[in-house]
């Protein structure tokens, strides 16, 4: 956000005893905001946390017993889980690592002056605008096996062989996924990037130019280092946002063809409200807390690292 | 920048790439939407229709689950935006005009509950509003929507106070305004730009939402836009792909207003820290 200036005029005495005399009206103030928050997000979180740990079931009248790790060895030994959480880490790492390539080219050509750049910067945009829901029913006309822009597009350039019914076979289907999973999150990406590059020092650039180096090395040694932090808090965003996608893969192919797709958001969908298994699914989600919080803690470790060696 | 013309022309030609990526999805969609059913089913699809038609946004339109569908999205997002924004400007002023642990604590919740997936809290969710016969309503909803954007409209409502130059209210008080006065000559006009951006982000995220409304609301008629066209999606015969494109594309259109209100200031990157997925 924008900086505010410090003022340079001194505060009248009277006016700061007066505010800390308001210590009241601030609580009152904030009160309406806070309680809703508490009763709605982190009471339901912490009893969401618990809800793993006991046998809930879906249906009014059904005791819940706290059953310890129980829900736990369940899910070591289910074959299922495993298939989810593998498929999870696949989207996830493909996803954030396409989204950052490609986000990060992007941002690099909109940083320079080229012709079309308030135009190019606008459609940069799109795939934010659009619902998920909605981005997913799109891509599933451009995959559409008859009436799809992809399978059309491989027919006229004479690539016929290529053509698949991309969402339903079980080779392309997570490809397939992950490609949407890439377009729908380039934008903050791209944007946060540009707004990165815009603030690495012009200075160095011209002094590394005069000192003879070439664009990749400047590249190197110049943006790539000032834009770390950024680089690092965009990609660790991401990262926890493509793990908990449910939406866009809901809408395209509800994790078929035969479970190919079936992301761990889903499959813990699918236990909760098509099963009713209540402590199971949260079980699940805990362990899904848990894992992206050991990933991230590498990731961060080895950042912090590099960044102080 | 002194570049080379070949590096100029690449430069160029991975442009055209990229907005070729971006773009062309929208404008299948786009082409589909105006498409007859005859069309549909042609063999090989143009991206030009042959005979363009208004039928699918008509059938869209009057389409009576789509209709109540957009009233019921309406409804709830007008709602949410609205009580969001009454709720978090109090707690916005006094976080921005105030020191307190609170707005740190905020701040930290907001990035906390990013991590946890929506299972953990959708659950637990579920069964309060059951308690409180609160489920496969719209005002359960509604409560949640509000909730879910508090912590961000709080922060963004903050920002937009702490703009408001604080000399100009003391100047106000030493004048003899009460603060009453001040709240409302010198600080509403100035924070109004602030509270329309705030209500757009509260309405947005109500207008986009699935998951929650999929979970909490059972019946149909009920039913907010994103899910009646993701229930289209699972039935639709090949015939009803142009009613369900053009539907899309209204659905879309809210969302393009937010953007293009706010496109300046996020290419410029001074929203860039509002960036929220």
């Amino acid at each position: 956000m924008t900086t505010l200036t410090e003022a340079p005029v001194a505060r009248k005495p009277d006016y700061k005893t007066k505010a800390r005399s308001d210590r009241t009206t601030i609580y009152l103030l904030l009160l309406p905001a806070l309680l809703p928050v508490v009763v709605l997000s982190v009471i339901p979180l912490v009893r969401g946390i618990y809800l793993g740990f006991t046998d809930a079931r879906a249906g009014r009248n059904v005791d819940t017993n706290f059953t310890g790790v129980e829900n736990y060895r369940e899910l070591m030994n289910d074959d299922l889980f495993w298939s989810a959480f593998r498929i999870g880490l696949v989207w996830t790492f493909a996803v954030t690592i396409l989204q950052f390539v490609l986000a990060f080219g992007l941002a690099l050509l909109l940083s320079q002056p080229l012709k079309f750049r308030g135009f190019a910067r606008v459609m940069a945009l799109v795939p934010w605008a659009m619902p998920p829901v909605i981005v997913g029913i799109m891509w599933r006309l451009v995959y559409h096996p008859d009436a799809g822009l992809l399978n059309e597009v491989l027919y006229r350039g004479g690539a016929e062989g290529l053509q698949h019914n991309w969402l339903g076979d079980f080779s392309t289907a997570l490809p397939a996924v992950i490609m949407v999973g890439v377009w729908s999150g380039m934008p903050q990406t791209t944007i946060v990037l540009l707004a990165g590059l815009s603030g690495v020092p012009r200075e160095l650039h011209e002094a590394a130019a005069v000192d003879g180096a070439t664009a990749w090395q400047r590249f190197r040694s110049v943006t790539v280092p000032s834009l770390m932090p950024v680089i690092v808090a965009i990609t660790t965003l991401d990262f926890i946002w493509n793990f908990n996608s449910f939406g866009l893969v809901y809408v395209l192919t509800a994790g078929g063809p035969g479970g190919r797709t079936m992301l761990p958001m889903l499959f813990a969908y699918e236990e909760a409200f098509r099963y009713g298994n209540y402590g199971y699914a949260a079980a699940l989600g805990n362990v899904m807390v848990v894992i992206i919080v050991a990933l991230l803690a590498v990731y961060l470790r080895r950042r912090l690292r590099e960044a102080n060696a | 920048m002194r570049a080379s013309r070949l590096a100029r022309t690449l430069q160029y030609g991975a442009l055209a790439v990229y907005m070729v990526f971006l773009g062309f999805p929208l404008v299948w969609m786009l082409s589909t939407s105006f498409k007859p059913p005859r069309e549909m089913v042609e063999i090989h699809p143009t991206l030009i229709p042959h005979n363009p038609t208004l039928d699918n946004y008509v059938a869209a339109f009057t389409e009576q689950e789509l209709g109540r569908a957009a009233l019921n999205s309406l409804q709830v997002s007008l709602s949410s935006a609205v009580l969001t924004v009454l709720v978090a400007l109090p707690a916005a002023y006094a976080l921005a005009r105030f020191k307190t642990k609170l707005g740190t604590a905020a701040l930290g919740w907001v990035l906390l509950s990013q991590l946890f997936p929506f299972v953990l809290l959708v659950i637990p969710l579920f069964l309060i509003l059951r308690q409180v016969d609160l489920v496969n309503t719209h005002a359960g909803l509604i409560l949640v929507y509000v909730v879910w954007a508090l912590p961000f409209a709080l922060w963004m409502l903050q920002g937009f106070v702490r703009n408001i130059p604080r000399e100009l209210e003391e100047a106000a008080a030493v004048d003899g305004a009460t603060r009453l006065q001040v709240l409302r000559r010198v600080v509403a006009p100035l924070l109004a730009p602030g509270v329309v951006a705030t209500s757009l982000f509260a309405f947005i995220s109500a207008w986009n939402e699935f998951f929650f409304a999929l979970v909490l609301l059972k019946s149909p008629d009920l039913a907010t836009l994103p899910v009646t066209l993701a229930r289209f999606v699972g039935v639709e015969g090949i015939a009803r792909l142009g009613p369900l494109a053009a539907g899309s594309l209204l659905a879309t259109i809210p969302s393009l207003i937010f953007f293009a209100f706010l496109q300046r200031r996020l290419t410029s990157g001074s929203l860039a820290g509002a960036v929220k997925g």
